[in-house]
């Protein structure tokens, strides 16, 4: 998921027929990935998500990855134009020697777009509708899925993700990944619906060793109707 | 046989000029135990590991058993590497290295300061969670990085220096400055047992 970026706002301008008053300079300046705003303040998930945790991991780790992704592409014009779902899931097509600089940064940058749009303040519960049905076919029922996803974020030794993720055709699954990989970097490409980040630097502040602790406060902020929009988008 | 949790050489907040107290308790007291505990749970009850050193199960770990073996890479690893990394550090640490150690560190670096960069390089360069090492092989020395909790012994390197960059060992303190964590490192470097462990390895 790409937001709206100064890109975009600069090829609105393009298409305006601005693009011969702008100088070269200030064009390549542009940069192709950026920053997505919190969706809510970074109180807004407490107590489950402190406002300290939220800061630093959106504001320091989440731009990092922003930023190295930046550099990686940086003059790989074709690259620099695709949105990053295009590029995780073409990416055995990246130029050797900035692969793993994208599957880590580019992987980052939309693992964690997709958590922050997923969690909320005021949310938490049970999803309801096809998104319900879909997790009761395959895991018999939503605390099953829950058991499911929770050993999948326990069970990822060293830093990663759990997901649930959906097939072209909209069968469920609990999946693990390493470190910032992306279900869609998988063959064949899986979509994630619903990732919670099971990296120390999600949870250390507030639940240090108890990453249990975490994954069940985590649940308290998830954002269903976000998640069943995915599942809409997934099966079709 | 069963493992055991090392005692801390030094009290929780003897390294406080790099290492903060409540991440020591943590990292020893709550991360390294539960290393333990699920390496005992992982061979319970397997004559086969009888008296054998940690490193020694390292040293084969292709050959262990398919149902334990990533279970004691994981754990038996985390295990071997707190060991030394407690033991490595020291509140009178810091300095230079001397004697055959500093020898060969000129001899293959050029520097320390050299040896230092490499190391931090390697540090900062493992994406996600793992370690910086000194090793020697074939009785020289080397930097590398692994990730997770895998041991250099399981390519047949002898660590003689790590410096652990999971999360949890400098979060509560640094955050994402892993780069300032790494550098805080080299005032609580207990060169002596660093050197210690290059003789034993037979440079």
């Amino acid at each position: 998921m790409r937001t709206p970026d100064r890109r975009d706002a600069l090829r609105v301008a393009l298409a305006g027929g601005a693009a011969m008053l702008l100088p070269k300079a200030v064009v390549a300046q542009e940069a192709a990935f950026s920053l997505p705003k919190l969706p809510y303040s970074f109180d807004a998930l407490e107590p489950h998500i402190d406002a300290k945790t939220m800061e630093i991991h959106w504001g320091r780790h989440h731009k990092a990855y922003v930023d190295n992704l930046n550099k990686a592409l940086a003059g790989k014009g074709e690259w620099e134009k695709k949105t990053i779902e295009e590029i995780l899931k073409s990416i055995a097509d990246v130029p050797a020697p900035v692969r793993q600089a994208v599957i880590n940064n580019g992987g980052g940058h939309h693992n964690h777009s997709l958590f922050w749009a997923s969690m909320g303040p005021k949310a938490g519960g049970e999803p309801t509708g096809p998104l319900a049905k879909a997790i009761d076919a395959a895991f018999e029922s939503f605390a099953k899925f829950q058991a499911k996803l929770t050993a999948a974020g326990m069970t990822r030794f060293g830093s990663g993700w759990a997901w649930l993720v959906s097939d072209d055709k909209g069968k469920l699954d609990v999946i693990s990944t390493a470190n910032q990989d992306s279900p869609l970097m998988m063959t064949p490409v899986l979509t994630p619906l619903l990732g919670v980040d099971v990296w120390e630097h999600a949870y250390y502040l507030k639940y240090q060793n108890k990453r249990a602790d975490y994954l069940a406060a985590w649940f308290k902020t998830v954002d269903w109707k976000v998640v069943a929009e995915r599942h809409a988008k997934a099966g079709k | 046989m069963t493992f055991t949790l090392p005692t801390l050489p030094y009290a929780h907040d003897a390294l406080e000029k790099a290492i903060d107290k409540t991440t020591m308790e943590i990292h020893h007291g709550r991360h390294h135990k539960a290393y333990v505990d699920n390496l005992n749970a992982a061979i319970q009850g397997r004559s086969e590991f009888d008296g054998q050193s940690i490193e020694a199960i390292l040293a084969k770990a292709a050959t262990l058993p398919d149902d334990i073996r990533q279970k004691v890479i994981n754990n038996g690893g985390g295990h071997a590497n707190h060991t030394l990394f407690w033991e490595t550090m020291s509140p009178n640490g810091g300095g230079d290295p001397s004697g055959v150690l500093a020898d060969a560190i000129t001899s293959t670096f050029g520097d320390l300061a050299t040896l230092k960069q490499k190391v931090k390089e390697a540090a900062l360069a493992r994406f996600g969670s793992g370690w910086s090492w000194v090793v020697v092989s074939g009785g020289k020395l080397e930097i590398l990085s692994t990730a997770n909790q895998d041991s250099p012994l399981m390519h047949g390197k002898t660590p003689i220096l790590g410096v652990d960059v999971w999360e949890h060992a400098y979060y509560l303190r640094y955050q994402n400055k892993r780069a300032d964590y790494v550098d805080a490192f080299w005032h609580v470097i207990n060169w002596s047992d660093v050197a210690a462990r290059f003789q034993k390895a037979g440079h």
